[in-house]
């Protein structure tokens, strides 16, 4: 029963992990209407910035700071240089762009940084901690706390401060909030950076987890079926999907993956979230397509 | 006639797309197939080097020490019997179609002259390459790994599994837990678990480990991790349930440090775990960090920078600002000395080819023999600088891996230190199998074996 | 006579038919092209182009005619293979051409099970499905030996090749034997397209509420486009591993390459026939004359590494200049351009 619980806990725990990128693509989405594909390269992006700085002996404030502000002038670039002039095109076409940008910052990240692996420290001890017979991670414990953090700060900006009153009413329709005199691309240019922000946390707790190298830009590939069950549009359903695509991923490889020879976690989340789908066609917690003929 | 500027530049904006996607391909036609004048009297090495994505560490490693050991020849010694050696470099981004295409472009030598081998360090190239090579007549190196059965010449006249080939890996690791156990007899009733790759590369063995499981009577479990590896939390989950002795992990990539790093999540112990030979880098725990510590991995060169050729290549290349690496902290790395025993072995092929066909440059099929006549003895390692770089190796005809030894090292936390001496794979045993597949391959694509009595 | 053109949604709606003669000297040019092409640009260059022309061809009859998202082609194009290869190697005595075709059903048969929940879900969401199919197929066909008759790797390298006595064993016959196919299918597909089927696709495409009041089967429609689709690409895979790389691995059929047939059709143009050879020449060309291009500079010293980085961003760069330029794609430019030849002497 204990290995049950140590399978369901590790799972719940590697999907926050997994909300926390989803997060980012949620922020994005809500603003500008557009999946980002390129979120990986940007997590990987800050993750390579930050590393590489500290490796150049800059204080760590300093340079989670440094690739803060990097990071927000590239968002406000994308948004200026690539999302306006698609403005109004279809989906797909905008996430083609993305997916172009994508190899813009894997290209521009390994050009700047080099093509070597770094290590991350955060300064966690990773050894397992014993919770009523349970073994629990502390490394994981830490980001989920982060994760729970970062949600709480935003749901408590986006309901409770004039600027997340300006998101909402952006992300309802951006017509009618142009029209009450919201300034849609500063509006933009901060949901960019808010972005910005989550995917550099993402990025330094996957970071440390993996190294920072090339492969961290392929966590988006977990990241989707985690929006597709919560939802594009919902924080809420981030994490929701994420705990849930964790949590049922791990369980499913062990148990069922015994059965059928293992290896079937990259492909279990994306059948769940078809399952979902064909009960929920817009997601969990995603906003229905209205459609009018 | 309203002609506003924004409609003139529509209008000629296919025109101008047409044009430039002409001239462009035009330009790329010119540079593939324009051929200078002959150079005379070099030997052309191709390379499909990969410099981006996700296995650039590894590649900018190897082909930063393959060029600076053919740098440090055509410098210190005016090349191979006077024949210089000359390369250009064709990006794959370890990935398969342009390992092709690369392959195609560069295959029929450079300014005249003529390629010897191909060396793209990658399981999907080789295997895409494999029959072209065969009808080419174009060597195929795939050092410490490739297709296992390749090692057979007689199927596979074009195919070098260099030095060790995945079964033997496999089996010297079995051997050394053996040597960590009181002898083989040891075995019998211990647990190791098998962590591997999930690609043809980590599937290989398999079928072996099965076999090696049987014969010594030791329980095996083989746990799949699948492509790329980034979460294993589960599957570290199941070896803690399981309690093994022993876990084989045989990745690639950043499947690596997520391994250890998920071992310490689950209090595995990073000294009971072996790694394969492409786990074996400083680029593979350095991510890890401490979680790495006492992480054991085997190799067929140790890494370090106190042998004569690397002290050689330091101050013939390096110091004279020829080095090959953007970061000169990575000489004598693992990736780094692996791409400079490759240069030993190649350059060494090609001077037993010589020997026969003359101070000149070779043709592909010349270089063959050059190979399969490979006889590196201690001897001979002294005078080219690598005793102990480099394990004694003799190739035949029959025997395209030569070597199949391997040392063990231990991650102190800042080096590789080699802790046993040179450890054999079960040559005996692995034949028969890598025969027995080698001929059905044969029988599957009408190929008829080489003689191998016959010196061809 | 006046001249009055009547612009309608889509590209495929306003293209006027490809006059047979233009069809017939383009093949003319390309069955001719053996002549005078190296080794290289045949098996490394043109091969490859017409074979993903062929898949993006797949691909736009289901994303750029009947409107469903996909991103498991290169999935489709493995079951191709695979089925091919078995076909092949299991039931003797078939020829090359028959085991393609079944090769091709097969990848129908299972293209259309993954199709089934496009009958509930739109839009955008319907990724999840065919994102499924890509990782759920690699695995299976890594896993069950049984499919690459019983290599542990997984790894099938292809038969000898031949049809009716004609080996195709050099550059030049695997060439011309994929230009055949490849003009083959493009013709059915063309044909297709202007067909009462075509014009349902595009109705479910734009409108398919209003489709389905007028009394189009929609779910009957939206399967055989997946039907039809897979099956196409399903050849497609087969000749990428029979006719192109020789051997293959699932791996090799992974999500990069299902982005790679996607950008084919979105360059070339969506809802476009001829847009995919222009789009899959883009894809395929462009990166070859760039890596060229970089031989170049590295030969008189630029850094290699730097290099290729930058052939990457410049890539990128280009892919979204180009889908701010013409969201209609090559396929759309060409069309402007004849038009303007056409016009010419009368235009300033």
């Amino acid at each position: 029963m204990s290995f049950f619980l140590e399978v369901l806990v590790g799972g719940l725990l590697a999907g926050v992990m997994y909300s926390l990128v989803a997060i980012g693509f949620v922020l994005i989405y809500k603003a500008s209407g557009v999946f980002n594909f390129a979120q990986g390269s940007l997590v990987l992006f800050g993750a390579l910035t930050f590393v590489s700085l500290i490796e150049r002996h800059l204080a760590a404030w300093l340079a989670f700071a440094a690739t803060l502000a990097v990071l927000v002038l590239i968002a406000i670039a994308i948004e200026r240089a690539v999302l306006r002039p698609l403005v109004n095109r279809t989906p797909i076409v905008l996430f083609m762009a993305t997916l172009g940008l994508s190899f813009i910052l894997e290209g521009a990240a390994q050009l700047l940084w080099g093509a070597q692996v770094h290590g991350l420290d955060l300064g966690i001890d990773d050894k397992p901690l014993q919770l009523g017979g349970v073994m629990i991670s502390q490394f994981d414990m830490f980001a989920a706390a982060t994760a729970g953090v970062l949600v709480i700060a935003l749901s408590l900006m986006t309901n409770r401060t004039r600027l997340g009153l300006s998101l909402r009413a952006v992300a309802d329709d951006p017509l009618a909030a142009l029209a009450v005199g919201i300034r849609l691309p500063r509006i933009w240019a901060i949901v960019w950076s808010l972005a910005g922000f989550v995917s550099l946390v993402a990025g330094l707790l996957w970071g440390a987890r993996l190294g920072v190298q090339f492969s961290l830009s392929l966590v988006v590939l977990k990241a989707l079926p985690v929006l597709i069950i919560g939802g594009f549009s919902s924080i809420g359903g981030a994490i929701a999907g994420g705990l849930l695509v964790g949590a049922s991923e791990k369980l499913a490889e062990v148990y069922a993956g015994a059965l059928v020879g293992g290896g079937i976690e990259n492909w279990f989340p994306y059948v769940l979230a078809v399952l979902f789908l064909l009960v929920r066609p817009a997601g969990l917690f995603g906003e229905p397509a209205v459609e009018r003929v | 006639m309203n002609l506003s500027l924004s409609r003139y530049f529509r209008a000629t904006w296919p025109r101008v797309t047409a044009i430039a996607g002409v001239s462009l391909l035009l330009a790329a036609g010119v540079v593939a197939t324009a051929s200078a004048a002959y150079a005379g009297g070099e030997e052309y090495f191709p390379l499909q080097s990969y410099r981006v994505g996700p296995y650039a560490a590894g590649g900018t490693g190897f082909f930063g020490g393959f060029i600076d050991y053919m740098q440090l020849i055509n410098t210190r010694d005016g090349g191979v019997n006077g024949v210089k050696l000359t390369w250009s470099e064709c990006e794959t981004e370890y990935v398969v179609e342009k390992g092709v295409e690369c392959y195609e472009r560069l295959k029929a030598g450079l300014n005249g002259a003529p390629a010897a081998a191909t060396n793209p360090l990658s399981v999907g190239i080789a295997y895409a390459s494999l029959d072209r090579s065969t009808v080419d007549k174009l060597p195929l190196i795939t050092i410490n790994h490739g297709r296992t059965d390749s090692t057979d010449g007689a199927v596979f006249p074009y195919v070098f599994p260099l030095q060790l080939n995945p079964y033997s890996e496999v089996s010297a690791i079995i051997n050394y837990i053996g040597t960590q156990s009181g002898g083989l007899q040891g075995l019998k009733g211990k647990k190791i678990v098998v962590l591997y790759h999930g690609s043809p590369y980590g599937r290989e063995t398999i079928p072996v480990l099965d076999t090696l499981a049987k014969k010594y009577g030791f329980e095996l479990t083989q746990i799949e991790v699948p492509h790329p590896g980034n979460e294993q939390g589960s599957q570290w989950l199941n070896i803690h349930r399981i309690n093994p002795d022993w876990v084989i992990l045989r990745g690639w990539g950043v499947m690596n440090p997520v391994a250890l790093k998920s071992a310490q999540k689950v209090g595995f112990p990073a000294n009971h775990i072996i790694g394969n030979i492409w786990s074996n880098s400083e680029e593979d725990v350095r991510p890890a960090g401490d979680a790495a510590k006492g992480f054991i991995s085997i190799t067929t060169h140790p890494s370090g920078t106190n042998y004569p050729v690397l002290q050689a290549i330091d101050q013939y290349v390096v110091k004279p600002g020829k080095g090959n690496l953007n970061d000169p902290a990575r000489f004598g790395t693992v990736y780094y000395n692996l791409g400079v025993v490759n240069g030993i072995l190649n350059v060494e092929a090609l001077r037993v080819a010589q020997a026969k066909y003359g101070n000149k440059p070779l043709t592909g099929e010349q270089v063959r023999w050059g190979f399969e006549h490979l006889d590196l003895d201690n001897a001979r390692l002294k005078q080219l600088g690598a005793f102990g770089l480099v394990q004694p190796l003799k190739l035949s005809c029959a025997d395209h891996e030569g070597g199949g030894a391997v040392r063990f090292q231990q991650w102190d936390g800042q080096h590789w230190k080699v802790i046993s001496d040179w450890v054999q794979a079960d040559r005996a045993l692995l034949r028969p199998i890598i025969e027995k597949s080698a001929n059905a391959y044969a029988k599957e694509k009408g190929i008829t074996p080489r003689d191998c009595s016959k010196d061809l | 006579m006046s001249n009055i053109v009547i612009r309608r949604a889509g590209l495929s709606a306003s293209r006027p038919a490809v006059p047979g003669l233009v069809l017939v000297a383009g093949l003319a040019v390309l069955a001719a092209v053996p002549g005078v092409a190296s080794e290289y640009w045949l098996s490394a260059v043109l091969t490859p182009f017409l074979i993903l022309s062929l898949a993006g061809l797949g691909l736009n009859l289901l994303t750029g005619y009947a409107g469903q998202l996909s991103l498991g082609t290169a999935a489709f194009m493995a079951v191709g293979a695979y089925a091919t290869y078995n076909f092949a190697v299991r039931v003797p005595g078939l020829s090359l051409l028959a085991d393609l075709v079944l090769g091709g059903l097969t990848t129908a048969a299972i293209g259309t099970l993954f199709g089934l929940p496009s009958l509930r879900i739109k839009g955008f969401y319907l990724i999840a499905a065919t994102l499924a199919a890509q990782f759920f197929i690699e695995w299976l066909l890594t896993k069950v030996n049984w499919f690459s008759n019983d290599d542990t790797s997984g790894v099938l390298s292809a038969p000898r090749l031949s049809i009716f006595g004609w080996s195709i064993a050099t550059p030049v016959s695997r060439y011309q034997f994929v230009l055949g196919v490849v003009a083959v299918l493009f013709a059915v597909a063309a044909s297709l397209v202007r067909s009462e089927l075509g014009r349902r696709w595009m109705a479910v495409r734009d409108m398919d509420t209003a489709a389905a009041v007028i009394g189009i089967p929609i779910g009957r429609t939206k399967l055989l486009a997946f039907a039809v689709s897979s099956f196409v690409i399903g050849i497609a895979g087969a000749l990428w591993a029979f006719a192109y790389l020789g051997t293959v691995e699932p791996h090799g059929f992974d999500l990069n390459l299902s982005f790679q047939v996607l950008f084919i059709i979105i360059i070339g143009g969506m809802g476009s026939i001829s847009g995919n050879f222009y789009g899959a020449a883009f894809i395929v060309l462009l990166p070859i004359a760039l890596s060229h291009a970089a031989g170049a500079l590295a030969a008189i010293g630029v850094d290699v590494g730097q290099l290729q980085n930058l052939q990457k961003i410049l890539f990128g760069v280009l892919i979204i200049v180009f889908l701010i330029k013409e969201p209609d794609g090559l396929a759309r430019l060409v069309q402007i351009a004849r038009q303007r030849l056409r016009n010419w002497p009368l235009r300033a």
